[in-house]
């Protein structure tokens, strides 16, 4: 898809339209053109902690070769990154530090959550692992899989894309940073309870055991 | 279908397998009732030995020659299902010259204080293994020079993981755990030596500031 300027596509209707003082016109271009560059320059900040680092990797390289998407540049800064991919497992000593690097990140940003561990906790519903990371920070994407295959990032990274053609600059929420509560929390207490809550076989597991 | 027939003649099960290491006679002469009892388990030697002396066992089994277990290969402890059952601490030993095993035990009545004594004196290598065995099972090694949780973080509130009485999901909600996992400092697993060393670089070893100046292409500045 390529970048077409209204303005110089149809002439008359720039005439029209601005001579009726619509600020519309004018936004929706800006927006078209914010999000076709965000979009399509997009830097990852890899956040590898197991083995989906491993698919993440295959993803980045030559076969699959995600700058393909703009990605050319991995970002293993957190002040220069656009994209946070978690990839992998997140245990509780690791929660602060993730944290940490994600309220590093500039805005514009977002967060794709690979593989099963990270969206949900998968099989490791035990005493050492986030039950999701979206009970700590926000996540745009989740791609399921365990690991996920470089196709499913791929396509879990252009369903980002296309959300990210979706927005509006003159949006302020969306680019609004979610600090931590009051309470420490980045979700309210019952809503993370409630996320964790055991799952498929993991129910019959009783908290005794 | 028959069964396939029996084969005549078993394979003649290997000697070592089934022999005592010859430590375990020497350790009898040498501490007599410390050494509880020993057992042979797939072929490995299991000594139980006395919380009191083992320390001085542990000690006689690395210096004196003719055995020289020079090498400690791990230091673990054992939790049963049965509450009755002692928890055990486990260590395992190797003889590199002589290339020799053998595994020490010493078993702790749960209704006590849980405390034996450390041997990071004989070998440097117990430190963080006692540290993990003191995260993991809230054993504590008298003697140790820095008895701090290895893999949990330092806050860690929640009790020993490894215990049977611990819970799979841990004892707090999820979300009390997610707000002291998010409320812990990062940095704060690090001793203050190990924040400190580059303001302690003039009280370290020679031969270590001299491979420190080197840096990472290996010759003097």
């Amino acid at each position: 898809m390529g970048l077409i300027n209204p303005a110089t596509e149809h002439p008359e209707d720039e005439t029209s339209v601005l001579s009726e003082g619509s600020p519309n016109f004018v936004t929706t271009t800006l927006d078209f053109l914010t999000n076709w560059a965000r979009s399509n320059s997009l830097w990852p900040m890899p956040f590898g902690t197991a083995c989906c680092a491993i698919e993440y990797m295959a993803t980045a390289a030559s076969r699959f070769d995600i700058a393909r998407f703009g990605m050319e540049r991995q970002s293993f800064s957190p002040r220069q990154a656009d994209v946070f991919i978690c990839a992998g497992r997140v245990p509780f000593k690791l929660a602060p530090i993730m944290r940490r690097i994600w309220d590093q990140m500039p805005q514009p940003k977002w967060c794709i959550s690979m593989g099963a561990c990270a969206s949900t906790g998968n099989v490791f519903d035990n005493y050492t692992i986030v039950q999701g990371i979206d009970t700590i920070i926000p996540v745009d994407v989740y791609v399921p899989g365990c690991p996920p295959r470089p196709e499913g990032l791929i396509y879990g990274i252009m369903l980002l894309q296309k959300k990210i053609r979706g927005e509006s600059i003159v949006d302020e929420q969306i680019r609004k940073e979610q600090p931590l509560g009051p309470d420490g929390l980045f979700l309210p207490a019952h809503r993370i309870d409630e996320l964790s809550e055991p799952f498929g076989n993991s129910v019959h597991q009783t908290r005794s055991s | 279908m028959t069964a396939p027939a029996a084969p005549q003649t078993s394979e003649p099960v290997a000697p070592a397998r089934r022999v005592i290491a010859p430590s375990v006679a020497a350790l009898r002469g040498e501490f007599g009732p410390a050494i509880e009892r020993d057992v042979v388990s797939c072929g490995d030697t299991i000594v139980y030995v006395s919380r009191a002396r083992a320390h001085d066992i542990l000690a006689w089994l690395k210096h004196t020659p003719g055995q020289e277990f020079n090498y400690l290969t791990d230091v673990t402890a054992v939790e049963y299902r049965d509450p009755e059952r002692p928890l055990e601490v486990v260590y395992q030993l190797r003889s590199l010259g002589r290339r020799a095993d053998l595994r020490l035990k010493i078993a702790l009545d749960k209704r006590e204080p849980l405390n034996v004594d450390s041997v990071w004196d004989l070998w440097k290598g117990a430190d963080w293994l006692e540290r993990e065995v003191f995260d993991m099972f809230g054993i504590t090694f008298a003697g140790h020079p820095d008895l701090r949780r290895i893999l949990m973080w330092e806050t860690y509130a929640e009790g020993h993981p490894l215990r049977k009485d611990f819970p799979l999901r841990g004892h707090f909600s999820r979300a009390e755990q997610t707000r002291q996992a998010l409320a812990a400092n990062p940095e704060a697993h690090y001793s203050l030596e190990e924040l400190s060393i580059a303001e302690a670089y003039h009280e370290l070893p020679k031969d270590m500031q001299e491979r420190l100046a080197r840096g990472e292409r290996g010759f003097l500045k």
